[in-house]
């Protein structure tokens, strides 16, 4: 790193902590499901990505609609894809569950299976439906363009716009999951299944909801992801792998946890990138994390229960 | 004697089960397939040997790796640096602005050979390195989870990243190990030309030998004292280890061998394929090889070589024909085996062939065939006896 003054170390740490950021975002958003999923459940869902995938094809089908029939409406149907793609991926999710995942409840192994075996057939849907090719959807004027606060740094709005809605819906979830009846019931479910039937929990309802839940956040994940790159049928198996890293880096069923190590993973990667090439920025990453691991296996953040 | 027939061949009716695919691998189907079929089967029973080590490790043992491609990857890159290095000698790389180094390295402009290829130009460190590379990678992954007392779901989750790490680290690297391309134009074996069509059968034989070598490792492993304490530990880990057992060395054993078959397939895939690149190291072959041992029976070393082919057989007549259909046959496959047949072909059979053959061979036809064969005083049943 020699050959740079200090002033354009700055702006590059600031330039790709804001690409960072995005990363970030999105990795997050798709972390929040998967946390509520695998942490509160303790079932694997390889097919996470497909559900962000499920998000972006929404929004990308929303904008060529809009554009088609009310190009007057073309500045506003993103924050209408945004609830479309949370609604379409959590009925989905509903329904997945409801078919598939509440008969492997005991066996966590064979979900991971039979996950992947739907996220082979959805992303065969998407390249039937879609094309193989991969597809943007054309976005509001108000997202483009970006922010300039000093002559070196530019701030993608998209990005912040990304980060704000990463933001709400962060405390949506936490406000779900900690401050009302329902999150109560999905905590006490995890902990004790068998109590929590007996007190009165509707258990078999709060898993479905909360699968559902979490494949909707998913969906919101894909209609952020659509700002920032474009979407193909494979969207989903390029960021399950760390979603998972995210997760179980995080602590598993730990909120803070997850926000801390989806920042930490994607700012490490986007940094790291502009140094190096980017397939040993990911090498070093996800190698740094698994010797992380090897000693704390239960996660940088988690809570503490007696087996 | 009897310790061969009952625990390596399984008594009457494990032996029935071996002779049967015995006589199917190496009489059948080299007298019925055209050389091309046959180089193809050839090579699925190279993704056998992964199979079978998913039969031990996640079937008996309960640990679920979904980095076997990892094992398979590093047998085939092994073998696979081998021939590349006696491919390209000095005399047939003499284009090349530094003779003597394997072409891909020429074209990122590398100069000389990087250090860790050059033990691979000897045949007898390579054969040692498909064993030992894997064994001891596998020990240090192993030694650092199951010591740990992690297993299931994250030692699932973390083999996946380890995979992802190395596929991701081999198409980055394109000059020291051949990126995405992978290692390809490797034409002899200690100048034995493996492209050849007698190579190319001599090749496919040793690999079912092999194969068949791996099959009784694998029953001597289940069928003794250790093999009984693995599918102990699957069902009541805590109680085997409160009566006194180690159960991390056992996983880290278990694990290790079976690194080292997957291995034994990679480094025969290379050799009867021609080539080794990344995408038979990433996640998709690794979770590939455990739908073969899913569908094959995951508690049956004979089961998931059948499994193996059928799956394999499978993708390809249907990717030939209607590409568009497979993904949604994988997938339906994966789940049909996971809700439906747990125990996939070997248990369809336990459950419907099986009580057949018990009629059958408590049949009168076979006992007066068995009178007949028990006259003759050199026949090996009657040895056994």
């Amino acid at each position: 790193m020699g050959e740079y003054t200090v002033q354009e170390l700055t702006s590059i740490f600031a330039m790709q902590g804001f690409a960072g950021i995005s990363l970030f975002s999105v990795l997050l958003l798709m972390a929040l499901g998967l946390a509520i999923i695998f942490g509160q459940m303790g079932v694997i869902n390889m097919a996470h990505g497909e559900f962000m995938a499920v998000g972006a094809y929404t929004t990308y089908l929303l904008s060529v609609i809009s554009e088609t029939y009310f190009p007057g409406f073309l500045q506003y149907y993103f924050l209408f894809a945004i609830i479309a793609s949370f609604v379409i991926a959590g009925i989905l999710g509903y329904l997945t569950e409801f078919i598939l995942i509440r008969h492997l409840y005991k066996r966590p192994l064979d979900t991971l299976l039979a996950t992947w075996g739907l996220s082979l057939i959805m992303q065969q849907t998407f390249r039937s439906i879609f094309g193989a090719r991969e597809v943007s959807p054309t976005l509001p004027d108000w997202l483009m363009g970006s922010y300039q606060p000093t002559e070196e740094i530019y701030i993608p709005i998209n990005g912040m716009f990304v980060l704000g809605l990463t933001a709400l819906v962060t405390i949506g979830v936490y406000i779900l999951m900690y401050r009302s009846n329902w999150g109560l019931a999905v905590r006490a479910t995890t902990q004790n299944r068998v109590m929590s039937g007996a007190v009165g929990i509707n258990t078999k309802k709060t898993d479905r909801l909360t699968f559902a839940l979490g494949c909707g956040i998913a969906g919101i994940a894909g209609a952020a992801f659509t700002t920032i790159a474009s979407t193909g049928p494979t969207l989903g198996t390029l960021y399950i792998v760390d979603t998972f890293m995210v997760v179980v880096f995080g602590g598993a069923a730990s909120l803070f946890g997850t926000i801390a190590s989806a920042f930490t993973i994607a700012q490490a990667q986007s940094i790291l990138e502009f140094f190096i090439s980017g397939s040993m920025a990911k090498v070093y990453t996800l190698l740094t994390l698994v010797i992380i691991l090897m000693f704390r296996p239960e996660g940088l953040f988690s809570i503490k229960v007696r087996k | 004697m009897n310790f061969v027939y009952e625990r390596l061949l399984g008594g009457k009716k494990g032996m029935l089960g071996l002779i049967i695919l015995a006589v199917l691998i190496f009489i059948i189907l080299p007298l019925t397939l055209d050389m091309f079929r046959l180089s193809m089967v050839g090579k699925y029973l190279t993704y056998a040997f992964a199979a079978v080590s998913l039969v031990l490790l996640w079937g008996y043992g309960g640990i679920l790796s979904l980095g076997q491609g990892i094992f398979f990857g590093i047998g085939g890159y092994c073998m696979a640096m081998f021939l590349k290095l006696e491919a390209s000698d000095p005399e047939s790389t003499k284009i090349q602005s530094t003779p003597g180094i394997p072409d891909f390295m020429d074209w990122n402009q590398i100069t000389e050979l990087p250090w860790f290829w050059i033990p691979f130009e000897s045949f007898g460190f390579t054969v040692l390195a498909v064993i030992t590379i894997p064994a001891i990678f596998a020990f240090i992954i192993g030694f650092s989870m199951f010591k740990r007392r992690v297993g299931g779901v994250y030692f699932a989750i973390i083999t996946q990243v380890i995979a992802v790490i190395l596929t991701v680290l081999i198409v980055g690297q394109q000059g020291y190990i051949g990126g995405i391309n992978g290692i390809t134009d490797l034409k002899t074996l200690n100048g034995w030309d493996i492209r050849e069509d007698s190579a190319k059968y001599t090749l496919y034989f040793i690999n079912a030998v092999l194969l068949f070598a791996v099959l009784f490792i694998g029953k001597f492993i289940l069928t003794s004292k250790f093999g009984r304490l693995l599918l102990a530990m699957k069902d009541k880990e805590d109680r085997v280890r409160f009566s006194g057992y180690d159960v991390a060395n056992f996983k880290i054993f278990i694990f290790c061998v079976s690194a080292v078959i997957a291995a034994i397939g990679g480094a025969m895939f290379t050799l009867q394929v021609g080539f080794m690149s990344p995408s038979f190291v990433g996640i998709v072959p690794s979770i590939e090889m455990v739908i073969f041992a899913a569908v094959g029976g995951r508690m049956s070393l004979i089961g998931v070589v059948y499994g193996t082919l059928a799956v394999n057989f499978g993708k390809t007549i249907f990717s030939e024909t209607f590409p568009e259909i497979w993904l949604f046959l994988m997938g339906g496959l994966f789940i049909a085996v996971v809700m439906f047949f747990p125990n996939g072909i070997a248990g369809v059979w336990n459950k419907y062939g099986d009580p057949q053959l018990d009629r059958l061979l408590d049949s009168k036809l076979l006992s007066s065939l068995k009178t007949a064969i028990s006259k003759n005083k050199t026949s090996p049943v009657e040895d056994n006896k």
